[in-house]
């Protein structure tokens, strides 16, 4: 058995990222594990957090990702994300500029609950925003 | 003199929109190239999102609670067609191949007795279904693409499928876009989304057909279970697919733009030079007319 795992980080838009690494931690719905070679067949829901990829016994990278999906095979690793950045690469500023659209969308959203809109999906796409966007602040802390 | 004036005025305006039709196809191509590059760039993703599907759908086939996004409502009387066609005109056949296509699809729903719903995506798109099928066009989405297909645009438009699939809208969807070959071939293509059907690898070296043949599945764990993840997934699913059936229909779109324009400016090179000839001739004609004239009235005197 090969002592690295192979690790892909793909966008709708294009491959990000397809190297192979020692470990990846992944924020997993219900916590995050971490993936190792040889890891089971898994496939789970990934919730806002930082990916950190392993390599020569410590973290060498932190990624960003606002929620997706993860799908773990003995040799690889695919994690399936709608919004990625490198830790780095994420200004304060708009993170925090985020947060605050969102809160305004979700009040808003409660707002208009009453009158039509009752399934509730602007309200539901607004708190999973506010919580990429605390996720993305908590990342930078 | 007229003749030579009209002459010089008509090969001045060809000339004018040769200049346009070659503009045109200079940015169609520009265009074709930033749009191809991103409809490569998306394959992966949608690849292994359709891998993972058909994963955890394996696993709750045949169940009891399978979502109905999956396995379908168990009817098949409302169908939902998805035309993906462009705003604007002059690009060939783009928009008339879906349109005919989307039509061919409906009158066929229609004769087994079926409702058909038709939602567009793109101006032309509408236009060309309103005569046929007016009562049953229930929402026309524009302006998708002005600037590069984005993702968000994409689950806009599956965020409405699903809400009207929830609704009990429509029993099938299927999207209609042109399926990008090359610059000069595009072809339309129906695609069913709901309920989820796995489309055939391309090149059937795919390891996705694999499994099946070699015997028992590989068992997956699931965190949480397949259900809650088939809830998020499916959605996600459906705005992939729609994002890659934009682009697909962006990329022809320009490939299709370019092909045209690039016969067009050909059409009107060639027009120019007819012209020219005409106007030279008659020019040398007059020419001589007036020589003749000149010597002949010399010779007079």
């Amino acid at each position: 058995m090969t002592d690295t795992v192979e690790f892909e980080l793909v966008s709708p838009q294009r491959l990000l990222k397809s190297e192979p690494v020692e470990m990846v931690v992944v924020p997993g719905a219900e916590g995050d594990f971490g993936v190792l070679p040889g890891h089971s067949l898994l496939i789970a829901t990934v919730r806002p957090g930082v990916i950190n990829i392993h390599r020569d016994g410590e973290v060498a990278e932190r990624i960003f990702v606002a929620g997706g999906f993860a799908e773990v095979s003995p040799e690889r690793c695919t994690v399936l994300a709608e919004e990625a950045v490198p830790v780095n690469d994420i200004d304060r500023g708009e993170a925090e500029r985020r947060l605050e659209d969102a809160k305004a969308a979700l009040a808003k959203a409660e707002e208009n609950k009453s009158e039509d809109d009752g399934d509730g999906t602007a309200m539901a796409g607004a708190e999973r925003e506010i919580k990429a966007a605390e996720a993305m602040l908590a990342a930078i802390q | 003199m007229a003749n030579l004036k009209d002459l010089k005025v008509r090969i001045n305006s060809v000339k004018s929109t040769q200049k346009i039709t070659s503009a045109m196809k200079m940015v169609a191509a520009a265009k074709l190239r930033r749009a191809q590059d991103g409809a490569e760039a998306a394959r992966p993703f949608a690849q292994r999102m359709e891998r993972m599907v058909a994963s955890v759908g394996e696993s709750v086939a045949g169940t009891e609670g399978a979502p109905a996004m999956l396995a379908g409502t168990g009817e098949d009387k409302t169908h939902l067609i998805v035309a993906c066609t462009a705003d604007r005109g002059l690009c060939g056949g783009f928009n008339g191949s879906v349109i005919r296509e989307v039509r061919t699809l409906a009158l066929a729903l229609k004769r087994d007795g079926k409702t058909v719903k038709i939602l567009c995506v793109g101006r032309k798109g509408r236009d060309g279904l309103k005569r046929d099928f007016a009562n049953d066009i229930i929402e026309t989405i524009e302006g998708i693409g002005r600037r590069g297909v984005e993702y968000g645009e994409s689950v806009e438009i599956a965020e409405k499928i699903s809400t009207m699939f929830d609704d009990d809208g429509f029993d099938v969807c299927s999207i209609v876009f042109n399926h990008f070959q090359s610059a000069m071939t595009q072809i339309p293509t129906t695609q069913q989304l709901i309920p989820f059907a796995a489309t055939e690898p391309e090149n059937g070296e795919d390891g996705e057909q694999k499994p099946i043949e070699t015997g028992p599945q590989p068992i997956f764990i699931f965190e949480p279970d397949e259900q809650d993840i088939l809830a998020e997934l499916l959605p996600r699913n459906i705005g992939i697919q729609v994002f890659q059936a934009l682009l697909e229909s962006a990329a022809s779109e320009h490939g299709a733009r370019m092909t045209s324009m690039e016969n067009a400016t050909r059409n009107a090179g060639e027009m120019i030079d007819k012209l020219t000839l005409t106007y030279n001739r008659t020019r040398q004609a007059a020419i001589t007319t007036e020589l003749v004239e000149i010597v002949s009235g010399a010779e007079a005197l």
